[in-house]
């Protein structure tokens, strides 16, 4: 995909932004959170955009169509698309730019098709308001491009409604629609983010072939480094608002300049040794032949596994593969229609209100979203001290200093955080508060739940140390439940695969990760993004264009 | 469509046991009413063998449980019984009226429903506006006057100073549509102002409510004008919390109205409730109340089943 310079250079310009400044309004002030950016793009090029949360992506690139969320303006700085001032245009000439010659892609496809209404309406609005084709001429392109992304029945899928298709099939779909107008900028925000492995896949050759057919100009945002060097002509690496550095995707893969830049590539390279099953003891957790349902529905069929004292259980698989289920079964929320689990040997009983104190105690849990999991009117100190006082009865200076203990293990300062509220910390700060919850149990088993999926990639692997750290010094076993292969390979002993509710595969971690596999682990692996930016190219070629998904696993 | 029929039959169920309930409630309520009835209807001067006579004739010297059992069984048969006062049977009586009283409400969420929506939609379209706060202020202050005062002044401007229509609401059934109306045209306008606020309100915020959502913001950025995200992006998905306010308020409409039909002496049953309760009239204060209750359940009951039909997850299933 990459262009070679003196090829860009005589390109025509389409976008050029010159000391972009954006001001948010919070605590009735206007701070600056964009600090003058500048930013090209020529025709038909595309442009990688990357940064951890709160870098200004987003806003940058909706600023790119002359649009702000609500709460943020822009203050300063000139954007040019195509000759006209997108800072100084009126609403109506921008309302007139956009979908017509910029289109959007948003994050959530879910979220961001209007439910009320089939997706080829939604397709046609723009082309019908525009008065550039006829319903039915639009209704036919839509078909068309649905045919080009490759979704199954393009002539029937767009008469559904949002609700009646997957994740990975809407954002195809809203691929279609930003096509619509045939547009010159296509602003794609973390298209992929949401998605499996295997279903981002999909979309990224789908995305990557159409944007290449019509020669369209892309902004990508996205903070995954992988995915962005399949996708992008060259890369703007952002921190805070501010540009770090920018070169040609192969250059900036291979000789980043920044320190900063340098620490973003690499992150994926922690790694832990690799633990054996400790010999002749009982495993702290075993799960035996278990089923589940919600209602009538069976979501897991005939799960077991083992987790030994110190090791580090990793269970994997696509979303509703039944991962979750498996840890509502253990610590009975979900009491299981059939099989059982045991801890250090005992059965434990399957509905958690028949358990003891202390069997609830052994088996702690640590959530993936921390905001929502963290009550933000209840004080630090209280949410830590909670547990302690329920399971041990600790109370008044003995609470305290158990506390503060607590707060000393996860690296937070107590005199600093006894006294404040979730919402004043940062999301990883919030995530280690979880895991101080946890621990002020004095658990022998936790379940971490995509514990770091929320959060950007330095500020994750501070979580992974700290649970590796929290594990030697207390003998924790860990269930560990994610989607994120790459987590699964830096902290993992043993590895489970599961997929529609079933175990396909478990094993020692370097087995997993040597073939040969179990056809469906392979197609796991072989889906996860590498920072080569010719990986997306190979696989394609390997798996054929039209088996790049689960249809890969079919051919096999 | 099966589970939404499914709903609708839970949903009528469960209306069916709330009105068991509010029936007992009711027949309870009269039951606790201080002071004997026989001696109320008799008045000071009755005998005791008088009243003791009356109460035989009432029925009132059977325990309560099986008159309540009696009364509901005629009461399911439409039966109510007679009438204290009048001697005949209070059925009929009530038909008539509470015909008369759904005419007016009719009459008038014909008018308020609309206007509610329309004033919402344009509220939410020029939010903050001039216009956003006229309207406010206007509907709200309609709304905070009681009726009665809200009636006698719109009698004294539109009828007394000026004339354009009748003051009085009195209707019999020979009148043609056309004349009907007119002299209902006040009440109907009385009750229009007290419920458009409501619904108004409602609309506007449940609509505002959406425009931070994801494909609002995506149909922005599609270029889509104002007025059609207001209308075709953000309309759709509020109507769930809007028609449950329009269902509370013709629930209003019909019960409500006991005091505008005392203003404008219109011939419903808000009326007829007040007389039967200063007379001691219990069959047709028990057949009100049930009528009442019947209505709200009803109406609620159609609320949620339009909340649920407007849900594209359940009108399309997978």
């Amino acid at each position: 995909m990459s262009e070679s310079d003196a090829n860009t250079s005589k390109k025509e310009m389409l976008l050029e932004i010159r000391g972009l400044r954006i001001e948010g309004y919070s605590d009735e002030n206007w701070t600056e959170i964009v600090h003058g950016v500048d930013l090209d793009l020529h025709r038909g090029e595309i442009l990688g955009l990357i940064g951890e949360s709160g870098a200004g992506k987003s806003t940058i690139g909706l600023a790119a169509m002359g649009f702000t969320r609500d709460g943020c303006r822009i203050s300063g700085g000139s954007i040019d698309f195509e000759g006209m001032d997108l800072t100084t245009a009126s609403p109506d000439e921008l309302a007139s730019l956009r979908g017509a010659k910029i289109a959007y892609v948003a994050q959530s496809a879910a979220a961001s098709f209007n439910p009320a209404h089939r997706l080829i309406d939604q397709h046609t609005e723009a082309p019908v308001h525009y008065r550039i084709k006829k319903r039915l001429e639009s209704q036919e392109d839509a078909m068309e491009l649905y045919h080009k992304l490759r979704l199954p029945n393009p002539k029937e899928i767009g008469f559904r409604y949002p609700h009646q298709v997957s994740g990975g099939q809407l954002q195809r779909a809203m691929t279609a629609m930003a096509m619509a107008c045939r547009p010159d900028l296509i602003i794609f925000d973390e298209p992929t983010t949401a998605l499996d492995v295997t279903t981002q896949i999909e979309v990224l050759a789908a995305i990557r072939d159409i944007v290449d057919q019509f020669n369209t100009a892309a902004i990508y945002i996205t903070h995954d480094l992988a995915v962005v060097a399949q996708m992008a002509d060259k890369i703007k690496v952002m921190l805070r608002g501010e540009e770090v550095e920018q070169a040609e995707t192969a250059k900036m893969l291979e000789e980043p300049e920044e320190d900063y830049t340098k620490s973003l590539w690499s992150v994926r390279s922690y790694k832990r040794q690799q633990k054996p099953r400790p010999s002749g003891t009982t495993p702290v957790l075993s799960v035996q032949n278990v089923d589940a349902s919600y209602g009538e529905i069976p979501v897991l069929q005939d799960v077991s596994f083992d987790i030994y004292a110190g090791m580090t259980v990793a269970v994997v698989g696509e979303s509703g593969s039944g991962k979750s289920t498996t840890a509502r079964c253990i610590t009975g929320l979900l009491p299981p229609t059939s099989g059982k689990v045991l801890f250090n040997g005992e059965e434990l009983p399957s509905d958690y209100k028949a358990r003891s104190k202390d069997q609830l105690r052994q088996a702690q849990m640590i959530y993936q979203m921390a905001d929502t999991a963290l009550n933000p009117k209840v004080k630090i100190s209280e949410i830590i001290g909670r547990p302690a006082y329920f399971y041990r009865g600790l109370r008044g200076a003995e609470l305290k200093k158990r506390v503060d203990e607590l707060l000393d293990l996860i690296e937070l300062e107590p005199a600093d955080y006894y006294n404040r509220y979730p919402p004043e910390l940062s999301g990883g700060q919030k995530q280690r508060i979880g895991i101080a919850r946890a621990l002020a149990a004095n658990p022998s088993f936790i379940i971490c739940d995509e514990v770091t999926s929320a959060l950007d990639q330095l500020v994750a692997e501070g979580i992974l140390k700290l649970l590796d750290r929290l594990q030697k010094e207390f003998n924790l076993a860990y269930m560990f439940i994610t989607h994120d292969l790459a987590t699964v390979r830096s902290i993992a002993d043993e590895v489970v695969v599961m997929r529609q509710g079933k175990i396909i595969e478990q094993g020692p971690k370097n087995e997993m990760f040597t073939p040969p596999h179990h056809p469906y682990t392979d197609l796991l692996l072989s889906s996860v993004p590498e920072m080569d930016p010719e990986w997306l190219t190979t696989v394609l070629e390997e798996r054929g264009v039209d088996n790049i998904g689960e249809g890969a696993l079919k051919k096999t | 469509m099966s589970d939404v029929l499914k709903i609708i039959a839970k949903r009528l169920g469960l209306g069916f046991v709330t009105l068991l309930v509010i029936s007992v409630i009711i027949f309870s309520a009269v039951e606790m009413l201080p002071g004997d009835i026989a001696e109320a209807v008799l008045g000071q001067g009755a005998t005791k063998e008088n009243v003791a006579a009356m109460r035989e004739q009432l029925g009132l010297d059977r325990p309560a449980p099986v008159r309540y059992f009696e009364w509901l069984g005629n009461a399911l048969t439409g039966d109510f019984g007679q009438s204290l006062v009048s001697q005949k049977p209070v059925s009929g009586a009530i038909a008539e009226r509470f015909a008369n009283t759904l005419f007016l409400a009719l009459y008038a969420a014909l008018i308020a429903v609309p206007i509610a929506i329309l004033l919402g939609v344009l509220t939410a379209l020029w939010r903050n506006s001039l216009f956003d706060r006229v309207a406010n202020v206007a509907t709200l202050t309609s709304i905070s006057s009681p009726e009665f005062f809200l009636g006698y002044i719109l009698i004294l401007f539109l009828s007394v100073k000026t004339g354009y229509f009748p003051s009085l609401a009195k209707i019999s059934a020979d009148m043609t549509l056309w004349e009907k109306l007119d002299r209902m045209f006040l009440p109907a306008l009385t009750m229009v102002l007290v419920v458009v606020a409501h619904m108004m309100r409602m609309t506007r915020s449940a609509i505002i409510n959406l425009l931070a959502s994801p494909y609002i913001e995506m149909a922005r950025l599609k270029g889509v004008p104002g007025w059609r995200i207001i209308v075709r992006h953000a309309l759709p998905n509020a109507w769930a919390p809007i028609i449950n306010v329009i269902a509370l308020n013709l629930a209003y409409l019909v019960t409500g109205v006991v005091l505008v039909e005392v203003v404008f002496v219109f011939p419903g049953i808000g009326q007829m409730l007040v007389d039967s309760v200063t007379k001691r009239d219990f069959p047709v204060v028990q057949a009100c109340c049930l009528i009442f209750a019947t209505t709200f359940i009803l109406l609620n009951l159609a609320a949620d089943v339009g909340a649920i039909l407007t849900n594209p997850r359940l009108r399309h299933p997978k």
